[in-house]
């Protein structure tokens, strides 16, 4: 058992530390609570992407970096800790995996490109208002006409949809059967007629989700990923996939240090509110707890260095590493005082919020972040798979 | 033992919860806070009306001669409906401050205006340095002749862009922190040297930054002896809490029945989720965070009047429930919703950061586990 780096890792990791220093500072915004613009989004990604570095998770044939296990830690925990702005997964992360093991070879020629270039911009098309921690149960319709299939319905929750190219949608193409056993993985470009994007506002205030409408729209057979009636394996797939890049561990990390350093900065009666005992010690906790999550992704990833996949154990990352996240921007709220108070949102680009600068938007990304315990299966439907897939009851 | 109110209190209550049935619905809230100024001074107007400024205030001067439990029965129904009209600061801690130190003039002109619905009344009391500690204070007042002159920052000022007037804390002796040297004033906000920057906050409501510069103040609008200032906002500030902690009472309940509610409707696996014995449970913990608050605002309400540790026991016991309950009653809210929960248009994240903001007013959790641990 051996947890340290090697002088070639370590070797690596400095590479990886020049690579951000010198170019991430060429970014205007980086923190993804003040972008605006697509481009704003996609401006550490095309920095990436012309290093050979977006994808590391690929297969070197598309375009992935070859990397092992290691040292794709060792990226993630270096871009984390430079704050350099997460990329978003669903293309790189979701849909691509997708394609390139289960798609044929038109599909990879057509779409891996475009996803690692960053020129498409994907959005996932999985949950609906009646189908949300029962995925299975959607309802969108997807009718083959010829060389068409004809799709009807509605996604919800669609995260950014209204800068996507194109979404890959689970749709239903069989209602006689057992649901799972009706589900079709299509990709549809979202210039089709017949779709359209309608914003929905969160509560501090972000656009960053969407309801997608599909009216009469029409979808070529060949942007189908496998065959009919058999999606729900690749959705199942994918969705492990999301779950363990969600563990977010370096990150909070980061989260943890920016929380002391506001605890250092904020006084309570002439003494940094960081040397109180009650708040140290809540730190410290956080801290703790963090570590340990680190301890069980290592222990994951190693599993998978030795090629076995993260199955329901992921969904102790998702689970840990969300409530960690969510706990930070708890304690952020608490360190800041009533600065927590000014929206956010409601001061323009030139003008400064009242009060230290680190209490802008934490009250609005503690209300914001309360959906990590909802997203990407909700924290009871994870703790409801541990149960079942793992300790069998 | 007798936990019934009086049928004035009963009928008060009525008045003020069909009142909100009908004018302040949650798209009234959202209108109302989303639109310039961000309060309804047609409702404010309304609520005079309907006596409930004039509810806990003496007969003396304009009131109806209640006291803090019917502050408690208004405050409930406001905290219902996401009230954001200036109450509390204007006829808790407006009121509360003249009637314990108020001379005779002060009283009659401050609370029968009060009572009226006459003035909107600001607390200036949070400085950018001094967290939850009301000694504080960098803003300072000098005597000079006839009159103070303040000068200063005050941080956070809510409901400062709807005020006419702003009661502001300053030190006119003593060192940045010291209990002694700390004074209360009444400043009409349009007074030289006053400058305000207003915004909204998270929470569906307005505040502002004021800055004081060389602001004369008659020596008439110190409120009570100058120097002597700290045990009476601690006093009128307890009482404020007592105010609060019925307003986040009536937030949880409305999450509550929203969260029951919902759950029973909304199917998933065939079921309604409500089924799950996982959610049930967790909708018990929130009923029973909600029921312990409710006990918890009965007892501060009740011990207002008691000596000064109890008081501020009873106070910091009310901050520490509420704070606990409302976080854990919001996000649960949020929760058990699903993605729904998390919407701009749906009402529960509302109530969920007014909860949060609570916490904040008057110092969180952890402060007042401190207060109320020091106090043996």
């Amino acid at each position: 058992m051996d947890i340290t780096f090697s002088p070639e890792e370590e070797k690596f990791r400095a590479t990886v530390r020049n690579f951000i220093a010198e170019n991430l500072p060429k970014l205007g915004k980086t923190s993804r609570r003040d972008f605006e613009t697509k481009e704003d989004f996609l401006g550490w990604h095309r920095m990436l992407y012309k290093q050979g570095w977006v994808a590391p998770h690929w297969p070197v044939q598309y375009g992935g970096t070859g990397w092992n296990v290691t040292q794709r830690y060792i990226f993630n925990e270096e871009t984390a800790r430079a704050e350099a702005p997460a990329l978003l997964p669903f293309g790189l992360a979701m849909v691509a995996p997708v394609i390139f093991t289960f798609g044929n070879d038109e599909q990879k020629k057509k779409f891996l490109p475009r996803i690692l270039s960053g020129e498409d911009w994907w959005c996932q098309g999985y949950s609906e208002p009646g189908a949300g921690s029962d995925l299975a149960s959607l309802k969108t319709k997807a009718v083959r006409e010829g060389d068409h299939y004809i799709v009807n319905g509605q996604k919800t929750w669609t995260t950014l949809a209204q800068f996507a190219d194109w979404i890959f949608c689970l749709v239903r193409t069989d209602a006689t059967v057992k649901q799972q056993e009706g589900i079709t993985f299509l990709l549809i470009d979202m210039k089709t007629p017949g779709i359209t994007v309608k914003p929905i506002i969160v509560l501090d205030g972000a656009h960053e989700v969407n309801e997608v409408f599909f009216d009469n729209v029409k979808v070529p057979v060949e942007n189908r990923v496998g065959e009919e009636n058999k999606g729900w394996t690749f959705a199942k797939f994918l969705l492990v996939n999301e779950r363990s890049g969600i563990a977010g561990v370096a990150r909070s990390k980061k989260a943890i240090e920016r929380l002391k350093e506001i605890g250092r900065a904020e006084m309570l009666d002439g003494k940094p509110l960081i040397e109180t005992d009650e708040f140290a010690r809540k730190i410290a906790d956080t801290e703790i707890e963090l570590a340990a999550l680190e301890f069980t992704e290592l222990r994951t990833l190693a599993q998978e260095a030795k090629g076995s996949h993260a199955g329901p154990e992921s969904s102790i990352l998702k689970i840990k590493g969300t409530e960690i996240q969510q706990r930070i921007t708890e304690l952020t709220v608490e360190a800041i005082g009533y600065y927590a108070y000014p929206y956010d949102r409601y001061f323009g680009d030139n003008e400064y919020p009242p009060g230290p600068a680190y209490a802008s938007g934490g009250a609005g990304t503690y209300f914001n972040m309360r959906k990590a315990s909802i997203y990407g299966g909700s924290n009871e439907i994870q703790r409801g798979i541990i149960a079942k897939a793992v300790l069998g009851l | 033992m007798d936990f019934s109110f009086t049928e004035e209190q009963t009928l008060l209550r009525n008045s003020v919860s069909k009142y909100l049935a009908d004018n302040y619905k949650f798209e009234d809230f959202k209108k109302i806070s989303r639109t310039e100024p961000g309060y309804s001074a047609k409702t404010w107007k309304q609520f005079a009306e309907l006596g409930l400024m004039a509810a806990p205030l003496a007969e003396a001067y304009g009131g109806l001669g209640g006291g803090p439990v019917d502050t408690m029965v208004v405050m409930e129904e406001f905290g219902k409906a996401l009230v954001v009209e200036p109450y509390v600061s204007t006829v808790v801690v407006g009121g509360g401050f003249f009637h314990h130190a108020g001379s005779e003039a002060q009283k009659q002109e401050w609370l029968n205006k009060i009572a009226a619905g006459e003035t909107i009344i600001a607390f200036a009391f949070a400085e950018p340095q001094g967290r939850y500690n009301f000694a504080d204070l960098t803003t300072t007042a000098k005597k000079s002749g006839a009159n103070y002159v303040l000068n200063g920052q005050k941080a956070v000022v809510l409901g400062a862009p709807w005020a006419d007037a702003l009661i502001v804390t300053a030190r006119t002796s003593g060192g940045q922190r010291d209990a002694k040297g700390v004074s209360v004033f009444i400043v009409d906000k349009k007074s030289k040297g006053v400058a305000t920057r207003d915004y909204p906050t998270i929470d569906g409501l307005h505040a502002s930054e004021v800055t004081f510069e060389n602001v004369e103040v008659p020596a008439a609008n110190l409120i009570g002896p100058a120097d002597e200032a700290l045990k009476l906002i601690e006093q009128v500030t307890d009482e404020a809490i007592a105010a609060h902690a019925s307003e986040a009472v009536g937030a949880m309940k409305v999450l509550l029945n929203a969260t029951v509610e919902y759950t029973k409707t909304r199917k998933q696996f065939g079921v309604p989720i409500s089924k799950f014995q996982v959610l049930q449970h967790r909708m018990v913990d929130m009923f029973m965070h909600s029921e312990q608050s409710a006990s918890i605002a009965y007892m501060v309400t009740l011990k207002l009047g008691e000596g000064e540790i109890e008081r501020k026991k009873a106070a910091s016991a009310a901050k520490v429930q509420i704070g606990k309950s409302g976080r854990f009653v919001g996000q649960q809210a949020v929760q058990l919703h699903g993605g729904m929960g998390m919407t701009d248009e749906l009402n529960v994240g509302h109530y969920f950061k007014k909860l949060t903001m609570l916490d904040t007013l008057y110092g969180n959790v952890d402060h007042h586990l401190k207060r109320y641990a020091d106090l043996g």
